[in-house]
């Protein structure tokens, strides 16, 4: 459009502009509403959650609940032995543990591959989208996996087999922030260390490493939370255990797999455990969240 | 070339490491460093520099000038096998430094960066302590004891003019020094590894101009020892800093000169358009 067209546009009609004003901030009153709307909807089943949890969770924990396995119902009769989590908060540390020793280094290996050794090569495309569709899979799968590769032929359920589940649940989560925070650090910082005449791997272990530790760290981080909730994979895997055990050649606890064992006992007692238990998990997956947000604040 | 050892004693005399002998024939005709022949190369399919011949002469600064994409910062990339970094990139011709062709396969690239450093556009500080940043290029290429270390530190730090800023501080994050003191930081750990090559590339393009300055009388002070080849868009920069101009364009070498010559009577018509800014 030219100069001359544009001086021979007829002026805006005044009331016409107004008439639009008027009918655009309504549009804005409205979208906002909705937002707003939508937010509290969001907000109120969180909140809702979180006020249960908290109210039927604080009552049934106790010192009791932290130190004692398995007990029956007590038929509401208070002169028998009520029962706790102690070893399904064992059990849970222990698998969940093991499983972060195995995933994390796999992970952060894949990542490194994907970040520094195949950026954009066929092979590097393909693992990353194996990976993202594991990120995304269906845990109960990943039990399934392990229960025909590993609980099969061992004859029966076993804490390494939960904690091989639990670790394929880890690997993708690791792989996927390793190759984030290392595309992070720009190609300059590589030059600079190539540069100066060092091999590649000193390059990504020396330095790379380093700049994207936080990040790295973090996505750990949320791997053990993820994990530390999933119920599913050990469903088929680690089963479950009444006692206290360390054996991980046998079934084993976790708090998920006691929460949903105890809650679908339908007794009172046992229900008001698993509530507590549901409150352990949240409040540390919480914890854990608030780590991985410090750590990776402190970065930047 | 001095041992470790007596390293104390050349810092002493403001003398360094280098071809002590030949330092008095410093003029523009001396011997050259890097001589660059028939240089083609290519990003891809694309052809971004055009048989280029090329004298770097020995403790001197040659300056590279042209407009953006002319293949300047190429050549330099050239010159330390950077390229070899990126499948897909390749150079053809010869780039003899002692008498070898240093992109012929078969160069050890270690070894050639550790004898050609480059300083980037912007500051590249590694996250580490000062110290470490300094040592880490050192602890590449030998095996120095604390105390050989710590000499050898202070040295760098010394020579890159910053040493008075961070001694105090060696132990703390190379990330918390501004960008010129980051800068000064990245030349230091460049000549800590004793090269005989530095490349700049537009060292100060990213920087005040207070720290540009500091960072042109470096580079004025560092020709004594080093080999010095500097990238840089600012025509002013060059004429201060550059005993020997080459102007590119296209991917083609146009014109190389003395400084003085360069700026003052260039024989090329397009140098002259170039350097007066009639274009780039």
């Amino acid at each position: 459009m030219s100069a001359s067209t544009l001086s021979h546009a007829p002026a805006r009609d005044p009331a016409a502009a107004r008439a639009l004003g008027r009918r655009r901030s309504y549009m804005d009153r409205i979208i906002t509403a909705f937002c707003l709307a939508a937010t509290a909807i969001g907000l109120f089943f969180l909140a809702s959650i979180l006020a249960t949890l908290l109210w039927r969770g604080l009552g049934a924990l106790d010192w009791t609940v932290l130190s004692t396995d398995f007990r029956p119902t007590t038929y509401g009769d208070d002169t028998l032995p009520k029962g706790g989590l102690l070893h399904a908060i064992i059990g849970s540390l222990i698998q969940v543990s093991l499983a972060t020793l195995v995933g994390t280094p796999i992970g952060l290996l894949v990542g490194t591959y994907l970040a520094e050794y195949a950026r954009g090569s066929a092979l590097g495309n393909a693992v990353r989208f194996v990976s993202d569709i594991l990120l995304s899979a269906p845990s109960i799968l990943i039990g399934l996996f392990i229960y025909q590769l590993v609980v099969l032929p061992m004859g029966g359920f076993s804490g390494i087999a939960g904690v091989f589940a639990l670790a394929i649940i880890v690997i993708p989560v690791v792989v996927r922030t390793t190759e984030d925070m290392l595309q992070l650090i720009p190609n300059t910082l590589r030059e600079a260390v190539i540069g100066l005449g060092a091999p590649k791997w000193k390059m990504i272990v020396l330095v790379c490493y380093k700049a994207a530790l936080s990040g790295i760290v973090t996505g750990v981080l949320l791997a053990i939370a993820r994990i530390a909730g999933e119920t599913a994979p050990l469903l088929l895997t680690s089963f479950g255990n009444n006692v206290v055990s360390t054996d991980l050649g046998r079934a084993m606890a976790s708090l998920p797999m006691s929460i949903y064992q105890q809650a679908n006992s339908g007794f009172p007692d046992l229900i008001a455990i698993a509530w507590a238990g549901a409150l352990l998990v949240t409040l540390g997956v919480l914890v854990i969240n608030v780590i991985a947000r410090v750590v990776l604040r402190k970065r930047t | 070339m001095s041992s470790t050892t007596d390293q104390p004693a050349a810092l002493a005399e403001g003398a360094s490491f280098g071809n002590v002998q030949a330092r008095s024939a410093a003029t523009i005709n001396a011997v050259s460093r890097i001589s660059v022949r028939h240089l083609d190369f290519y990003y891809g399919a694309n052809k971004a520099l055009k048989d280029i011949n090329l004298e770097l002469p020995d403790r001197q600064v040659t300056g590279m000038i042209g407009p953006s994409g002319c293949g300047k910062s190429t050549l330099l990339r050239v010159l330390n096998r950077m390229y070899s970094l990126y499948p897909g990139q390749r150079a053809e011709g010869e780039v003899l430094m002692d008498g070898r062709n240093m992109i012929a396969p078969d160069v050890d690239l270690n070894e050639l960066r550790a004898k050609v450093g480059m300083v980037f556009q912007k500051p590249t500080p590694f996250p580490m302590t000062i110290y470490e940043n300094i040592s880490f290029g050192v602890k590449l290429h030998e095996k120095l004891s604390k105390s050989q270390m710590d000499d050898r530190v202070e040295w760098a730090l010394t020579r890159a003019a910053i040493w008075g800023e961070v001694k105090d501080r060696l132990n703390s994050s190379a990330l918390g020094l501004s960008g010129g003191q980051q800068q000064r930081l990245c030349i230091a750990r460049t000549i800590a590894v004793r090269p005989e090559v530095i490349l700049f590339d537009e060292p100060t393009s990213a920087l005040d101009p207070i720290s540009t300055l500091k960072i042109e009388e470096l580079i004025d002070e560092l020709k004594r020892d080093f080999t010095i080849c500097i990238v840089t868009h600012n025509m002013q920069q060059a004429a201060r800093c550059a005993d020997q101009v080459a102007f590119f364009y296209l991917g083609e070498l146009v014109e190389v000169a003395p400084a003085a010559q360069m700026f003052t009577a260039p024989r090329e018509k397009r140098t002259q358009e170039y350097i007066t800014g009639r274009f780039g």
